[in-house]
């Protein structure tokens, strides 16, 4: 018999359930400072007889030694810092098991200073517990950390009233923390399994029900977490393998990754984006000993594995890899709500770092949307964030990011920032209001080749005499675009230029009347367009567009097809621009008749460095036409 | 995937971040259990092969049985293996307790080592399970020039992203076994076959739980023969795993100074 399958039998003796590993199941202990989340996870310990030989004594003469009561927080505060002030720093790790499953206890600090070891402790649970002290009631933190619970994708919570003994086990008061902290979680989408009145230093609810307490009829506290599920691997979703490294030890070029989503077989087609190459798996590579062990045909999610393609495409840390039909979002803007924990405050404007799943890129904060005030959800707006703030933002990066947002596939949709050498704030992204780009930039044709013309730009130019070009127009609706393009195009006329108005509505009944006004479709709109306009241009002519084009990427992509393009931006504020109204478009908008309206509903981004700015707030039409026709003069003269 | 599945995955995607991430590596193999795991997840997370050196740093006063195991585990393995030697125990903080104090001789040949290689980083087969301020510990641990640990302001860590920037001058432990139990390695140990130092089954009586400098380290009862005994053992007992190293049990505070100088 071999050496292996003698192995396999002497295992199988032992243990009916091969390696018998036990459920394992991480809970966060979260609260206020004070609320007693070290002295329950104490209790439970003693109740279940968890606790190592001797522990109780040596928690005593540590006690004793300092000359107070005894305490259970000195169970897991380990750091003598800790144990002199009384208060956790960091986050803390200790193991129990019920007869159900095994337990990981994760303490996390309930002090504002000490958020970012929170986040540590609590961003590695399944479930979590959170305290709150019955005769404090609920406190800031309270609800902070229900908040960051829910951004961090911790969806299974239970509560635990604390102190009940201090308020003589009184179930009106209970009542009402019950209600008001219920109300809360519900209120950012947080829906507790229990709430659960208890004494941990009585140890009433802990492990055995409470007889103080006849009128709760629900479970205990460990009768609660053995309620909870581990939180399972997201086999069937589309797959998401983030391309951590590519190695080459010997004649294979194995490419390593964790599958974080969905599952890959050997024989599939992969699409890495953003550089959009795709391959075929050709294996799935291991390393065992145990002899006779064949090469898996598949792998799914959570798995670290590395594959060879049967194709040498290049390809590098940083990409993810999915199947074609369903591929992550492709795009260089996106939303994103983010907890700040940075010594610095972010700023709008500023670049940091980002790391999505194994990408780091330089992204900028292009706007700051608004300061989250976690205790009533209150909305300020701020030109930073703070060190512990909530926010909602807007981050742009200089080349296209592969992502998902965070509501359909939470590893591709959550990201981490770095300010200089220190993570400084993670965030979940959401494209409201912003378009998947990846149709815009995939070319589906092939087998073409550019004709050379005869004719040449000087020449055309010569017999036109002026350049070809293009004359850009962004702004709000209601700013003037229109009526300034209409304008300057006949003053152009009189005076022998071959020019000619792209106008929105007017293309909208042609070329692109096959689009809607999803982010998509306003984007290929306004690809559309650039590229026409690119054409115009290239034929001598000078097409002026009249385009809202409220994104950046948009108008930049519009910048990159053609030559001699100029972006002018046609300026007037949001409140001038509603007063003038000419087709009753904002008013619309206000009422809620039409949705993603740039400049009340969805977002207008102003161009950082145009060619020309002409603000028609302060400026009367004449002499705006005036300027842009001098402009034009200038700028098109042969 | 079970759970011995989950935590191979884990410290699988560790290995990789931190080769990908961090130039001029070693790791370190103090030749127990945990270590062994360590490199046997090494050879998964590169298919086959340890690219960085494996270092042992040497009290010299280790069992013999140790000596044997890495000599030929070293060749068999096909690791770059590299010896270092520990200075004498006068150039130790001599305010520390004796037993701590002669452990703190592994800190300072750990210093010396990383001053001659150039070494940025260490793999180290740390468990939080094992001890009160391990399990304080991050998977990315920055230490400064000379090894301290700033345990009152560590980064932040969540979603599996790591601090890997830093200033010149510091220096990073990387722990790829931090969410491992002592059941766990052992479970594991079993499942893939890894060889074993003997001295962790019980001979008359008594058996090894933890392996360290032969003076400094003492047997627990047992009667556990076989690896699966050991973890029947580990599944009733309430002994700590480390109740069998003088160093942890001489002052409240002995084992978290020496680990804020630097011990592992």
């Amino acid at each position: 018999m071999s050496e292996a399958s003698e192995a396999k039998l002497r295992l199988a003796a032992v243990n009916p359930t091969p390696a018998s590993a036990r459920d394992l199941l991480r809970i966060v202990i979260v609260g206020h400072v004070d609320h007693g989340k070290s002295t329950l996870v104490g209790r439970m310990f003693h109740d279940t007889g968890s606790l190592p030989d001797g522990k109780y004594e040596s928690i005593k003469t540590m006690c004793e030694r300092r000359g107070v009561p005894f305490e259970w927080a000195f169970l897991m505060d380990a750091l003598q810092a800790e144990r002199d002030q009384g208060i956790t720093i960091d986050t803390s790790q200790i193991w129990f098991k019920t007869d159900y499953r095994d337990y990981t206890i994760i303490d996390a600090p309930g002090h504002k200073e000490f958020l970012k070891n929170m986040i540590t402790g609590a961003a590695q649970s399944d479930a979590a517990l959170l305290i709150i002290d019955a005769a404090e009631g609920v406190r800031e933190q309270s609800r902070r950390h229900g908040y960051l619970l829910h951004l961090l994708g911790i969806r299974q919570v239970a509560v635990a009233v604390n102190k009940m003994d201090l308020i003589a086990y009184e179930k009106d008061q209970f009542d009402l923390i019950e209600q008001e902290y219920r109300d809360y979680l519900t209120s950012i989408g947080v829906t507790p399994t229990f709430v659960i009145p208890v004494s941990a230093r009585q140890g009433d609810n802990i492990v055995e029900p409470s007889a103080q307490m006849p009128w709760y009829k629900g479970p205990t506290v460990v009768k609660a977490l053995d309620s909870f599920m581990p939180t399972a691997a997201p086999v069937e979703r589309p797959l998401r393998f983030p391309v951590q490294d590519v190695y080459k030890f010997d004649q294979r070029r194995i490419i390593a990754g964790r599958i974080e989503e969905g599952h890959l077989r050997v024989g599939d087609t992969l699409m890495f984006s953003p550089s959009n190459k795709s391959a075929r798996v050709q294996s799935i590579e291991f390393w065992s000993t145990v002899p006779g062990k064949k090469a898996p045909t598949e792998a799914s999610a959570g798995e670290s594995v590395g594959i060879t393609l049967d194709e040498q495409i290049f390809v590098e840390r940083g990409e993810l890899a999915s199947h074609v039909e369903h591929s992550p979002i492709e795009t260089d803007v996106f939303r994103a709500r983010i907890f700040w924990l940075g010594h610095e405050p972010l700023l709008k404007g500023k670049s940091y770092r980002i790391k999505l799943g194994t990408l780091e890129a330089p992204v900028t904060v292009q706007s700051i949307e608004s300061i989250i005030d976690t205790s009533d959800l209150s909305n300020t707006s701020s030109h930073q964030v703070e060190r512990n703030q909530v926010a909602e933002v807007v981050l742009r990066a200089r080349r296209m990011l592969a992502l998902d947002e965070f509501s359909k596939a939470p590893k591709s949709g959550r990201f981490v920032l770095v300010d200089k050498y220190d993570i400084a704030g993670g965030g979940i992204i959401s494209m409201d209001g912003y378009a998947d780009q990846r149709d815009l930039i995939t070319s589906r044709s092939t087998n073409i080749t550019r004709v050379v013309h005869g004719i040449d730009t000087a020449a055309r130019a010569f017999r036109n005499g002026h350049k070809g070009g293009v004359l850009w127009f962004t702004g709000l609706s209601g700013a003037g675009k229109s009526t300034l393009a209409v304008a300057l195009e006949k003053k152009l006329f009189e005076k022998g230029y071959n020019v000619y108005v792209l106008d929105g509505d007017n293309v909208r009944h042609g070329l692109n009347a096959n689009l809607s006004f999803s982010p998509e479709d306003r984007a290929e709109n306004i690809r559309r367009v650039g590229e026409v306009a690119a054409l115009f241009g290239r034929a001598g002519m000078i097409a002026i567009t009249s385009f809202i084009s409220p994104y950046r990427s948009d108008r930049d992509r519009a910048r990159e097809a053609a030559e001699n393009f100029h972006e002018i931006h046609v300026k007037a504020d949001v409140a001038t621009c509603e007063a003038r109204d000419p087709k009753g478009l904002y008013k619309k908008a206000r009422a809620g008749e039409i949705k993603d309206f740039t400049g009340i509903s969805a977002p207008y981004e102003a161009p950082d460095s145009p060619e020309l700015v002409v603000d028609t707030a302060d400026t009367q039409i004449d002499e705006c036409v005036e300027r842009l026709v001098n402009y034009v003069e200038t700028k098109f003269k042969v | 995937m079970d759970r011995l599945d989950q935590l191979e995955s884990q410290s699988i995607f560790i290995f990789r971040e931190a080769f990908n991430r961090i130039e001029n590596i070693a790791m370190l193999w103090s030749l127990g259990k945990d270590s062994n795991v360590m490199i046997w997840l090494a050879r998964k997370a590169f298919f086959g092969h340890v690219p960085f050196p494996v270092m042992h740093v040497d009290t010299g006063k280790k069992f013999p049985e140790m000596y044997d195991f890495r000599d030929r585990y070293a060749a068999e393995w096909g690791l770059n293996f590299i010896r270092e030697e520990c200075p004498p125990l006068e150039m130790t903080d001599e305010t520390l307790p004796p037993a701590a104090r002669s452990a703190a001789r592994k800190t300072e040949g750990l210093k010396l080592a990383i001053k001659k290689y150039g070494f940025n980083a260490l793999f180290a087969g740390i468990r939080r399970d094992e001890e009160a301020t391990r399990a304080k510990e991050r998977v990315f641990s920055p230490r400064g020039l000379t090894g301290q640990w700033d345990f009152k302001d560590q980064p932040p860590e969540f979603w599996d992203q790591f601090k890997t920037d830093f200033p010149p001058g510091t220096h990073i432990r990387i722990h790829p076994l931090l969410h491992w139990t002592e059941v766990d390695i052992w479970l594991y140990t079993l499942r893939e076959q890894i060889p074993t130092i003997p001295l962790y089954f019980a001979k008359d009586g008594k058996r090894y739980r933890s392996l360290g400098d032969k003076d400094i380290t003492s047997p627990v009862a047992s009667t556990a023969t076989t690896i699966e005994e050991i973890i029947e053992e580990l599944r009733t007992t309430k002994v700590s795993e480390r109740s069998g190293r003088a160093m942890d049990h001489e002052s409240e505070d002995a084992f978290e100074r020496l680990r804020a100088d630097g011990y592992l």
